[in-house]
């Protein structure tokens, strides 16, 4: 008894001295200068001045009445949010075949689709952003691919590099490993049996999935709706790369903050509206999912 | 017309033939078992009969209309899974309306066919349950009510009580003989369990190496096996090597190898000469300390080789001549009395000429 919970402590010190050092203390530090002033030459004014031997707090709610104040923050929300919501879906879209695919296939080729998945992983994240920045160039055969069905339809040529569209390629191209495996995860267990139950119940192809498999691969969905869903939110990189100036997100907005402006306390504030946006959303979400679970 | 036909159907998995030239009938409203040893095609055909595989060759025939290439949501026809196969995002009462959904019935209707199905397997006050709350019996039923509820031609069961334990598959058996009679429904039962066939069936088709070896009831299964695999497979059984010496009407004198001569029923186109075996159930053979002789029984004196204490029944192993043994069974039936006999006792056994039959196969 006391060994066991001598062994539980030493094994949970480590992630909780990790957790505290990079996720309590920052995010505190964060959340402090949020109600601070910049300073004169960027990043952050004294927290409290000594005056006449007494000390004076310099603190302030300014940063938030500015967010408020301007619409254009609470839009780039919205977009940054529908970007997200958009990847997110798309994400699905396309790693619920594959996925679905993945978990069926014979054992001896599962392991080489996986590893397929995987295999983005091995290089850097912002080599393979570059690498689209060429795929998605005017002179690319694909972008030329695209155009000449573009124009066959009879509609002025476009341009892919620099839009939204780019962004939204590359945005799902980074996050669809991360809908695959849980998805794949989930997936792999289905019990076979309960399609040919229901087959033999009545149940056409369409009727199957609907009622069994898509219910029971909720749990996968959310899964992977959560881990793409809540770095896309955030995500500044393939907008700054693919994105075009109209492409910008909230992201690139905090970035510029507190590296360009080095307004730091301004920075926080959009920050900690991000976290408590994506706490919020993942909050409904699991509320959500707990009650499909308990409804069936 | 019969319900349900089976002709000359063949099924193969690569060069592996896993039923071999099937064909039978199932009347309606019979209870209909097939038996035999695992992997002898029993879930093959079953599958077939439910349109999962498709026989390479042969027709089944579906209220005289051949359903052999017609897909499984599209036949009147609907399985009990071994695994019970019941959906576990949805409640008892979701889980048995599914097939009515599937049909398109309107909910009022569905409501009222669901409670009268639930009130069939006494599971009313269970309906908003999950699977997962429910014990081995319980789930039994649901995905028995689920494949029962709009009434299909034909239910397919494939061994659906191997899951339980001893007890509940004795009550689930008196359960399920009793549904069968009370809807009326053409049952079509796979087992492995001689016991649970002979218990349930109207009548069992024995299988093995995916043909049929015999077709009958019970009754004739156990008391007439046809050849020594049935023999063999259903309940205890002592087959002797013999030869027939001569046929006389009704009865014949068999050579018993090591022990003599026997008289036995004569089987059609028996000749003289012709080898084969007796069967001989061990319930059948008398075994005493000493038994009077009588003209019509075979007679031999023997020694308790072993003995197999079981309870309510003692089974001994009599050694009649060098090798030979017999198994005869005895109810442990004498207040205060254990067993009869111990090993290494003199013994007795003898048998009425019409107490077994004479294999040629
Ligand atoms: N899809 C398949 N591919 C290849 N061989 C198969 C396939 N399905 C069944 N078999 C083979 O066919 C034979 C009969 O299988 P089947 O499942 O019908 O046996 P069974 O009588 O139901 O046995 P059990 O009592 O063990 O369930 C087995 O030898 C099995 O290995
Ligand atoms: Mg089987």
């Amino acid at each position: 008894m006391l060994r066991n919970r001598l062994g539980k402590w030493l094994l949970s010190w480590p992630p909780l001295v990790y957790l505290t050092l990079f996720f309590l203390i920052p995010t505190t530090i964060m959340f402090v200068a949020a109600f601070r002033n910049p300073g004169d030459y960027g990043g952050l004014a004294p927290m409290y001045n000594i005056e006449d031997g007494k000390l004076v707090w310099d603190l302030t709610l300014d940063n938030f009445s500015r967010l408020v104040e301007e619409p254009l923050y609470f839009e780039l929300f919205l977009k940054s949010i529908g970007y997200a919501g958009l990847t997110t879906l798309l994400c699905v879209l396309l790693a619920y075949p594959l996925a679905w695919l993945i978990a069926t296939t014979h054992k001896k080729w599962r392991d080489l689709l996986l590893l397929m998945v995987i295999l983005p992983f091995w290089s850097n994240f912002l080599i393979r952003i570059y690498a689209w920045m060429i795929i998605l160039g005017p002179q690319s055969a694909f972008t030329k691919a695209v155009n000449w069905v573009v124009t066959g339809l009879g509609f002025e040529p476009i341009q892919l590099l620099f839009t939204p569209i780019a962004v939204m390629i590359g945005m799902v191209y980074v996050h669809l490993p991360f809908m695959v495996l849980p998805l794949y995860a989930n997936l792999e267990k289905h019990d076979m049996a309960l399609l040919d139950a229901a087959q033999d119940l009545g149940a056409s192809a369409w009727q199957r999935f609907w009622k069994i498999t898509w219910p029971l691969s909720l749990p996968g969905v959310f899964a992977g709706s959560a881990l793409v869903f809540i770095p896309a939110l955030g995500m500044f990189a393939i907008p700054d790369i693919l994105g075009g100036t109209d492409s910008i997100l909230i992201g690139n907005l905090i970035k510029q903050q507190i590296l360009d402006t080095r307004d730091w306390p301004f920075g926080s504030v959009l920050s900690i509206v991000l976290t408590g946006g994506v706490l919020l959303i993942a909050g409904l979400g699991a509320l959500v999912a707990r009650k499909g679970a308990k409804r069936g | 017309m019969a319900l349900l036909e089976i002709n000359n159907v063949v099924k193969r998995f690569g060069d592996f033939t896993a039923v071999n030239n099937v064909s039978l009938s199932v009347e309606a409203g019979e209870f209909f078992t097939l038996l035999g040893p695992s992997g002898c095609g029993k879930t093959t055909l079953l599958r077939m009969l439910a349109g999962f595989e498709q026989p390479d060759s042969g027709a089944i025939l579906l209220d005289g209309k051949d359903v052999s290439q017609v897909p499984p949501e599209k036949r009147p026809v609907h399985t009990v899974f071994q695994s019970y196969a019941l959906f576990p995002h949805m409640t008892v009462r979701q889980n048995i309306a599914f097939p009515l959904k599937m049909a398109g019935w309107d909910a009022k209707k569905i409501e009222t066919q669901v409670d009268e199905l639930l009130e069939d397997v006494r599971l009313t006050q269970f309906g908003q349950r999950f699977p997962h709350e429910l014990s081995g019996g319980q789930r039994q039923r649901v995905a028995i009510a689920r494949a029962l509820v709009d009434r299909p031609r034909v239910l397919l069961l494939d061994e659906p009580l191997s899951a339980l334990d001893a007890k509940l598959r004795e009550q689930m058996q008196i359960e399920l003989i009793n549904l069968q009679k009370e809807v009326g429904i053409t049952f079509v039962y796979v087992t492995h369990d001689q016991g649970e066939a002979l218990a349930l069936s109207h009548r069992i088709a024995v299988m093995s190496h995916g043909q049929v070896e015999q077709l009958d009831i019970p009754e004739r299964i156990y008391s007439h096996p046809k050849n020594r695999f049935v023999a063999d497979f259903i309940g205890q059984c002592n087959v002797l090597e013999g030869t027939v010496k001569a046929v006389d009407g009704a009865t014949m004198t068999v050579d018993l190898k090591g022990c003599g001569t026997v008289k036995c029923q004569s089987v059609p186109n028996a000749k003289p000469g012709q080898a084969g075996w007796l069967a001989l159930r061990p319930e059948k053979i008398k075994l005493d300390k000493e038994l009077g002789r009588h003209d019509d029984e075979a007679h031999f004196k023997g020694r308790v080789h072993d003995c197999l204490y079981l309870g309510d029944v003692t089974i001994y192993m009599v050694e009649v001549a060098e090798g030979v043994i017999i198994e005869a069974m005895l109810p442990n039936n004498i207040p205060g009395v254990a067993k009869f006999f111990d090993d290494n006792d003199v013994v007795e056994v003898a048998w009425r000429f019409d107490a077994g039959s004479f294999l040629t196969e």
